[in-house]
């Protein structure tokens, strides 16, 4: 592999506190200067010119549905991967709900093997909390862990057992491993398809009120601090919920959270006319919640931004609201609707970056952070002044579920690098 | 009907009372006073919808809306056709979209849709060219049910304005409550709400009524008294313990009613469960006008399919 020198660029590294314009050397695809003046281009050296551009550590999404194995024409483990390598992330994190369910050792080597096939972005498997996602024993974590898991969770079947939290909390811990709950009470979703409100009041659609989440929130930081052992609570939608977690923060709880572009970005009105890209678990919320979600995003309460990738097909989509799947695609709309953040003043791109990179890498406990020497060269170009309309059709992703579609964005991942390899680049 | 300046209802599909102005509210209601008449004639029959082809679609079960329908189709003299859930291939798993570009495909004038998911006639509307008519989605909307609530008020009362109407029981999840509420307020009357807590959607406020949890609040000085079904399956979602103690608390009775108006109206959409909302003898009382509501939902159907596919829209 020829070195490559990634010239002028604004470097922006929260880790190692560098934020300024130099250049970044990869050599064998590690890391092996950062600074100005890292030596004269010379061939056979490979350059990539970064000036008016920003410079990262590798972007992770620890949050996304790769549907693989099992629901494959909504998603494969490689179209997933490239949707991921074009939103500007170089590792991503898939989470254990596919058929079959990521329980055991043999479906982990799976993902694992079709990942490497794939040769784009790092991945990252979530191990499932329960034996297939049942909520009834204990998935056998020690062996997964083995496998190459970097947490457990449950996510899209909440756990309802609290015993069941408690135990996996403390086995988890055993291991090192960070258990990531969806919090939701089934029994106050019921039949809910939509916050709950004055607006699903007019529409005739059932409601989820935001105590289905923040009651959940509310046992999961009880039972963290009873077990002392991580907790990550998943895509924060309420005002209730960043409030507590913010005050278990700063007892010292050992609870971190996550919150998805779109939770941050829309409201509930993007479900008028029954629209099915919106309908998403948990649902958007009022003004206020996205007010109080962006307020946790900027004093830190929030720690990681993600995606919450979950394609659909139109078979789970172009139905009746009642009936369609939750979830939308976000791996290819998070860069740009994230750095509405820093251009609405709201956190630092310095914040943004670091609930982007370094805060996962630290969370997953990867052993290598920021652009240092001797660290793989996993780096994500920004092209802040991009400016786009989202094309539905035109992403990656083989699904096309989003509420974004005809946005007007701006801000693209101009190159992704994985291991000094570079696995896509946007022009 | 002013005759010299008659006008023309401009909607493709009747989807909900929300958006329909009330000029075009009047205009329906007006229809259907003109052509109630017919239905009182020995020959029940005109020619106004000759050659209009009308699809008949209850995804969930109905008697008397799709009875009213069917009926106001024929004496308009509409060609009908009939489909419900379980005659049709939703049963062998075909999607409302693929279902409906058949239909579509068949050149229908107009599809009369009954479905228990809220949004669903506003799909079909986008997908389908013929007129796409709202016989119920979900605990959405309800049109005609309200236009001929409105209209039974209004022929009893003569007018609207300054009424105040009461809608009692589970309003979380009637449709009726919700385009009764937008209709009657739409037309000037004041809409009282009434029920049990767990049965009071939150921020209904913000359709435009007040809300009560004492159902003799809600019946003091009301003209109109809509009462909504009760159904069993209720209980199991916890909304309240037993009918026995529904009807002690929340039902119409002859004790009950002695606080209200003597010119009150006692309405209700139906099916009654008698005994539990409503009690026999207010139901078959003097004051009870359940069944003009069943006659003028004809009329109003035949105005609304007359409107909307008779004309040159």
């Amino acid at each position: 592999m020829k070195p490559t020198l990634i010239k002028g660029g604004h470097v922006v590294d929260p880790e190692t506190g560098v934020d300024g314009v130099m250049d970044v050397l990869v050599e064998e695809g590690k890391i092996s200067a950062v600074g100005h003046e890292t030596g004269t281009p010379q061939a056979p050296w490979e350059v990539i010119d970064a000036s008016g551009k920003v410079v990262t550590p590798g972007l992770i999404d620890i949050h996304t549905h790769l549907r693989e194995p099992g629901h494959e024409y909504k998603e494969t483990i490689e179209t997933g991967c490239l949707a991921a390598a074009h939103g500007g992330f170089t590792a991503i994190c898939c989470m254990p709900n596919t058929e079959p369910v990521n329980d055991n050792q043999s479906v982990t080597d799976y993902i694992l093997k079709k990942a490497k096939m794939a040769g784009t972005v790092r991945v990252y498997p979530v191990g499932a909390i329960s034996q297939g996602l049942h909520g009834e024993r204990l998935a056998e974590y020690g062996e997964m862990k083995d496998a190459g898991v970097k947490g457990v969770s449950d996510d899209g079947n909440p756990v309802m057992n609290a015993q069941l939290m408690r135990r996996a909390l403390e086995y988890a811990k055993g291991f090192d491993l960070v258990v990531i709950s969806h919090c939701e009470d089934l029994d106050l979703t019921a039949k809910g398809v939509m916050n709950e409100g004055a607006l699903a009041t007019r529409l005739g659609l059932a409601g989820i009120p935001n105590a289905a989440e923040s009651v959940v929130v509310a046992r999961d930081i009880a039972l963290c601090e009873l077990t002392e052992a991580p907790l990550h609570i998943a895509h924060v939608s309420t005002e209730e919920s960043v409030r507590m977690i913010r005050q278990a923060k700063a007892r010292g709880a050992l609870v971190t959270a996550e919150t998805t572009p779109h939770h941050f970005t829309l409201t509930e009105e993007a479900v008028i006319h029954y629209n099915t890209h919106a309908k998403v678990s948990p649902p958007l919320r009022t003004a206020r919640d996205r007010e109080a979600v962006r307020q946790g995003l900027a004093d830190g309460t929030i720690d990681i931004i993600a995606s919450d990738h979950a394609p659909h097909s139109s078979i789970e989509k172009e139905v009746e609201f009642d009936a369609a799947a939750n979830g939308l695609i976000g791996l290819e709309t998070s860069v740009p609707l994230s750095l509405r953040l820093v251009e609405k003043g709201l956190i630092g791109l310095k914040d943004l970056v670091a609930k982007m990179s370094i805060n996962p890498a630290r969370l997953l406990r990867l052993p290598h952070l920021g652009l240092k020497v001797g660290n793989p060269a996993d780096l994500t170009i920004l092209d802040l002044d991009k400016r786009f309309v989202l094309d539905a059709n035109a992403l990656k992703s083989k699904s096309r579920n989003t509420p974004f579609d005809g946005w007007r964005l701006r801000g693209q991942a101009a190159m992704t690098m994985v291991g000094g390899k570079v696995v896509a680049a946007n022009s | 009907m002013s005759p010299d300046k008659p006008m023309k209802f401009e909607k493709k599909d009747l989807l909900d009372i929300e958006s329909l102005s009330v000029k075009e509210i009047e205009l329906i209601l007006d229809t259907a006073e003109s052509l109630k008449e017919i239905s009182t004639r020995p020959i029940k029959k005109v020619p106004t919808l000759r050659g209009k082809t009308i699809v008949h679609f209850f995804h969930e079960p109905s008697t008397r809306t799709r009875t009213s329908f069917e009926i106001a189709a024929k004496r308009l003299s509409a060609d009908t056709v009939s489909i419900s859930a379980s005659n049709s291939s939703i049963v062998k798993g075909e999607t409302l979209i693929d279902t409906a570009r058949n239909l579509q495909s068949m050149n229908p004038d107009a599809i009369v849709l009954r479905h228990n998911a809220a949004g669903a006639p506003h799909m079909l509307a986008r997908l389908v060219q013929a007129s796409v008519i709202n016989a119920g989605d979900g605990t959405h909307a309800h049109p005609s049910q309200t236009l001929l609530d409105i209209m039974t008020v209004r022929e009893k009362k003569g007018h609207l304005k300054g009424l105040r109407v009461a809608i009692i029981g589970d309003i979380a999840h009637s449709r009726v409550a919700r385009s009764d509420t937008i209709g009657f307020i739409k037309m000037g009357a004041e809409v009282v709400l009434a029920g049990p807590p767990t049965m009071i959607p939150k921020g209904i406020e913000a359709l435009g009524a007040s809300v009560t949890y004492h159902v003799r609040e809600a019946i003091k000085d009301a003209d109109v008294i809509m009462m909504l079904r009760i159904q069993k399956e209720r209980q199991q979602a916890f909304l309240f313990p037993s009918e026995r103690e529904y009807a002690q608390c929340y039902g119409l009775n002859t004790v009950t009613l002695a606080g209200a108006r003597d010119d009150v109206l006692i309405m209700h959409p139906g099916p009654i469960n008698r005994g539990v909302e409503i009690a026999p003898e207010v139901a078959d009382g003097p004051y009870s006008v359940i069944l003009d509501q069943v006659t003028n939902g004809v009329a109003v159907r035949m105005a609304i399919l007359y409107l909307v596919i008779g004309g040159q829209r």
